[in-house]
């Protein structure tokens, strides 16, 4: 744009534009000084990315005490979109009364929606860091309590986040 | 003697141009890696070189398909056109000067054509049959359309490459490739090599540009646009066939920027090397090495263009084919005529 009250157009190129060799020369200045850049890859097996706290990974259990936080209210399974939570509750002498004698988490059809975690009015599933799931069968991706549960001094960067942002 | 002499030196150009190939593709994967902030193939081998062999090897083992009305024959006959145009035009490139090995006096050429510069226009015209056959047999509308316009980008930049060697052809006076690169060894004002590249700038800008069309390079890659033309004339086509393809368009790419270096850049010549008083084959092997180099630093400069630029659209495709390029190297010729004559 010009002072002068005159426009002037993006698209008016001017003579040496025009004759486009000083362009090139530009635009391979710019790609060459990319070339000495550093690089953002992660080499996968030998290097690994570690996700920050919002990170969105396999849902887990807290263990607080040696046992779940969960009273299995089935809310985390009526909100699941992808119908992957299986609970089944029963009665117990500890303060909270109610714990979940089955809790299953299907992992072929979990999402990582984290709708679960927004829902649960104990804290007592959240998402974890945990990225890399691989199964060499169906029944094999289907986690019971023992592979759910994590302590919960494992987990404190995800419930930090959660207490700050939510 | 004679013929057995031939087959070695047929046997090494193919060779050394298959090798280069390879570095080619290799090197282009780095290279376009890096400019992306990436790293680019590097687990098979040191640094990745052997990637290229692990990809023709994973093409041998795919299944060749072919479509259920394409026209099987000239499917067939498609790609080795291709190839064999694009190694064949390595024939005439003058690699080096004589060399004496075993006391005979070597010619490192394989053909000593007096026509090289024809020859070479020749069969690069005949390599776009290879194209053009392929997207019309595969019975695509894509591979059809891809070798419609290769056909169509090629007979435009066809004129101005060859109006702009015209313009070597006047300054050097002859059709011999040889004779050429041995024009281009003498100075201009005593220091400065008289490569065509500074007698000719025009010529080589024009001619540059020509050849990125004709190797179907980026800025000028409308024959395989994948985001319009799905992969363009080798949609069809899948593995050793598409192999062939592949392998004939870089081979296509080391053979211009061979023709590029001799017919610009000096060819073989090195500047000043008859005053270091080396050994005449001293002096041959440093002849070979510098075309070398030269070859490789042009490859370069082509893969990094390819990083650079974007696309031509079709329309500005033609308009700088035939109302900017042909003008341009018709004027350079009026000019470089009346300079001859006048001088």
């Amino acid at each position: 744009m010009s002072t002068n009250g005159k426009m002037t157009r993006k698209k008016d190129l001017t003579f040496l534009q025009r004759i486009y060799i000083p362009e090139i020369l530009k635009g391979l200045r710019l790609t060459i000084g990319q070339i000495f850049r550093p690089k953002i890859t992660i080499q996968y097996p030998e290097v690994r990315f570690s996700p920050p706290a919002s990170f969105r990974g396999r849902p887990i259990l807290v263990e607080e005490n040696g046992t779940e936080r969960c009273v299995a209210c089935g809310l985390c399974s009526r909100v699941c979109p992808a119908l992957a939570i299986e609970v089944q509750a029963d009665e117990t002498t500890l303060e909270k009364e109610r714990f979940p004698v089955k809790f299953e988490i299907n992992m072929v059809r979990c999402i990582f929606c984290g709708f679960c975690e927004e829902v649960c009015p104990e804290e007592a599933i959240i998402m974890s860091k945990e990225y890399e799931l691989v199964f060499e069968s169906q029944e094999e991706a289907v986690f019971g309590k023992d592979r759910l549960l994590v302590p919960i001094d494992q987990v404190k960067e995800r419930l930090d986040f959660l207490h700050k942002h939510r | 003697m004679e013929i057995l002499i031939s087959l070695i030196r047929i046997c090494v150009v193919l060779g050394v141009v298959l090798l280069l190939v390879v570095v080619l593709v290799w090197s282009e994967r780095r290279i376009s890696a890096a400019i992306q902030n990436r790293i680019g193939p590097n687990r098979v081998g040191p640094n990745g070189i052997l990637q290229p062999v692990a990809d023709v090897l994973k093409l041998l083992m795919k299944e060749d398909i072919v479509p259920k009305n394409a026209n099987r024959t000239i499917h067939d006959l498609a790609p080795i056109i291709s190839i064999g145009v694009a190694l064949s035009t390595f024939a005439v490139i003058p690699v080096g000067n004589t060399i004496e090995l075993f006391g005979t006096t070597i010619k490192l050429q394989i053909a000593d054509v007096n026509i090289g510069i024809l020859y070479i226009l020749a069969l690069t015209s005949m390599g776009v049959y290879g194209v053009t056959l392929a997207g019309w047999s595969s019975n695509n509308k894509y591979s059809l359309l891809g070798g419609l316009r290769s056909s169509a980008q090629l007979i435009s930049y066809e004129l101005s490459m060859g109006l702009s060697i015209i313009g070597v052809l006047l300054v050097s006076g002859s059709l011999r490739l040889d004779e050429i690169v041995e024009h281009q060894g003498s100075y201009i004002w005593g220091w400065l090599p008289a490569w065509n590249m500074f007698l000719q700038p025009v010529a080589f800008i024009t001619f540059v540009v020509a050849a990125f069309a004709e190797t179907n390079r980026l800025p000028f890659d409308l024959p395989e646009a994948e985001p319009e033309l799905v992969g363009g004339y080798h949609t069809e086509y899948s593995g050793l066939k598409f192999g062939l393809f592949m392998l004939s368009e870089y081979a296509n790419i080391v053979t211009a920027s061979a023709v590029i270096v001799t017919l610009f850049l000096g060819g073989y010549n090195v500047p000043f090397i008859e005053q270091a008083g080396l050994s005449a084959f001293t002096v041959s092997i440093l002849q070979v090495g510098a075309f070398c180099f030269k070859v490789l630093c042009v490859l370069l400069f082509i893969i990094l263009i390819r990083w650079t630029l974007p696309r031509f659209r079709y329309d500005q495709l033609m308009n700088l084919g035939w109302k900017v390029m042909l003008p341009i190297t018709l004027a350079n010729l009026l000019v470089t005529g009346f300079v001859i004559v006048a001088l």
